[in-house]
């Protein structure tokens, strides 16, 4: 069947598999980012916008995307390189295996609420697993972003 | 994972209806349990183009698409008032954020998942199930009907004059629960809906009145007590019946507290 997506703000067109999962076909378009974390919906490393809300693209129809706009992190490039940069200056993770389904939705999170606090944050990224940090470096790490994000906004230089 | 022959996205729900009688055939929802099970499917039927994805509120009634997602249930700020947060509540815990965004309310109410936050909190509101063949059937009675081939079109909750609250124990974050507990305190009852036990959820009613209207402390414990020797409860390697049966007591009594305080009686 013929499907048509705007993929990081391109239009394209693509015969594909009535069975394909959109994590595949993302992938299929050099979208690497996203990757297979579990076979059960639980990990959040398949995280991308489906018209700018997080889904998990392991769990969707690539059909289902027809006619809509789907973003991946390769697409949010200016977005997620200073979160991620700041990410890793923070020591926040260890194999960084889950950053790249960690790093969308802490975006996801920041565009519904740009002050999150503690509480909100952990709620917000539960969905997204990690194996080996105990979350603590990343809750650290978005909290020290959050902080500079607001004093550079105020014009306080570090 | 499944294979899946054909995809089509219905354009009436009487097309849906119509592929959906085929053995064969499976609807889909949000996909996330379909795409947990195996074998082969001839077409699966997209209900995606259908309109049914909205959450309408009228002075009487919420009226939810089946395609409406368990996030916009989440969000909704007049559920949120309506229930006293106890929708959000049921929500919250389920996967996250992602996952919630793709997961509906029909497919949800559909599966009669004995674990369903989404079944236990409506469960204890006048909340019905709109099959696009079947009618409109309270939702106590459907969620023991046998599985046919059917659309749930919508979920109808009534507004009464009640407060709500939603408890439930996991063992971490984001897993199925090891037991749910919704109660309602109305001005005629007080009610609750025990689920993960680990069996559907079952209702209620404080016929006795030991609760007591406005609900006690002793009452809120004694009717908690009662429910703990009524409520049929298993083993599964989540938890013990007799440990869910403690449960049941605990949260049988905080939620009917909760739910009483909000009610102001
Ligand atoms: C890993 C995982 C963890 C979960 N954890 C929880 C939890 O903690 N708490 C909880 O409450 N739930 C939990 N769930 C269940 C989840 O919240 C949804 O209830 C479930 O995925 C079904 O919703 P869906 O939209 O994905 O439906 P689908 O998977 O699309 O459909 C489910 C069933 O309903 C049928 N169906 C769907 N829509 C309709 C319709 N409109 N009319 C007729 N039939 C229909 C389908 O054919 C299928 O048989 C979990 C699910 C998964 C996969
Ligand atoms: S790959 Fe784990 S949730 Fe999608
Ligand atoms: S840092 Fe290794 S999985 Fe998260």
């Amino acid at each position: 069947m013929l499907i048509n997506i705007v993929l990081n703000g391109k239009k394209i067109t693509r015969e594909i598999e009535p069975d394909l999962l959109l994590i595949d076909f993302v992938r299929k378009e050099g979208c690497f980012s996203v990757k297979r974390g579990c076979e059960t919906s639980n990990c959040g490393l398949c995280t991308v916008f489906l018209n700018d809300k997080p889904v998990l693209s392991c769990s969707l129809l690539a059909a289902r995307a027809d006619g809509q706009q789907v973003t991946t992190l390769e697409g949010l490039q200016e977005e997620a390189a200073e979160f991620g940069a700041f990410i890793a200056d923070q020591g926040a993770e260890q194999c960084g295996f889950c950053n790249p389904g960690f790093i969308m939705n802490a975006l996801a999170l920041f565009r519904e609420n740009p002050e999150p606090g503690e509480e909100e944050i952990k709620e917000y990224l539960a969905g997204n697993l990690c194996r080996c940090s105990g979350y603590e470096g990343q809750l650290r790490g978005i909290l020290n972003f959050l902080a500079w994000k607001k004093d550079k906004k105020r014009g306080v230089s570090l | 994972m499944i294979t899946i022959r054909e995809y089509k996205k219905a354009a009436t729900l009487e097309e849906a209806w119509e592929l959906n009688q085929k053995r064969m055939n499976r609807v889909i929802g949000g996909m996330l349990w379909v795409k947990m099970t195996k074998g082969n499917v001839g077409t699966v039927i997209d209900l995606s183009g259908l309109g049914l994805d909205k959450i309408e509120e009228t002075e009487t009634e919420f009226r939810i698409g089946c395609m409406a997602t368990l996030r916009q249930l989440e969000e909704h700020p007049g559920l949120a008032a309506y229930s006293g947060g106890a929708v959000k509540e049921a929500m919250r815990h389920i996967v996250g954020v992602q996952f919630r965004n793709l997961a509906t309310v029909g497919g949800s109410v559909y599966g009669r998942f004995g674990f369903s936050d989404v079944i236990s909190v409506l469960m204890v509101m006048d909340a019905y199930v709109e099959m696009y063949k079947g009618g409109i059937i309270p939702l106590a009675e459907f969620v023991n009907m046998p599985y046919d081939r059917d659309i749930l079109v919508r979920i109808i909750i009534k507004k009464n004059k009640a407060s709500f609250s939603y408890q439930t124990v996991r063992i971490s974050k984001t897993d199925f629960p090891v037991l749910t507990c919704a109660a309602a305190v109305t001005d005629k009852d007080v009610r609750i809906a025990v689920g993960a036990r680990p069996g559907k959820a079952m209702l209620l009613i404080d016929r006795q009145q030991l609760a007591g209207l406005p609900v006690t402390a002793a009452g809120a414990q004694a009717f908690a007590e009662y429910a703990a020797q009524v409520i049929p409860t298993g083993n599964t390697n989540r938890g013990s019946a007799q440990y869910r049966t403690h449960l049941i007591k605990v949260l049988a009594q905080r939620t009917v507290l909760e739910a009483g305080g909000k009610a102001g009686c």
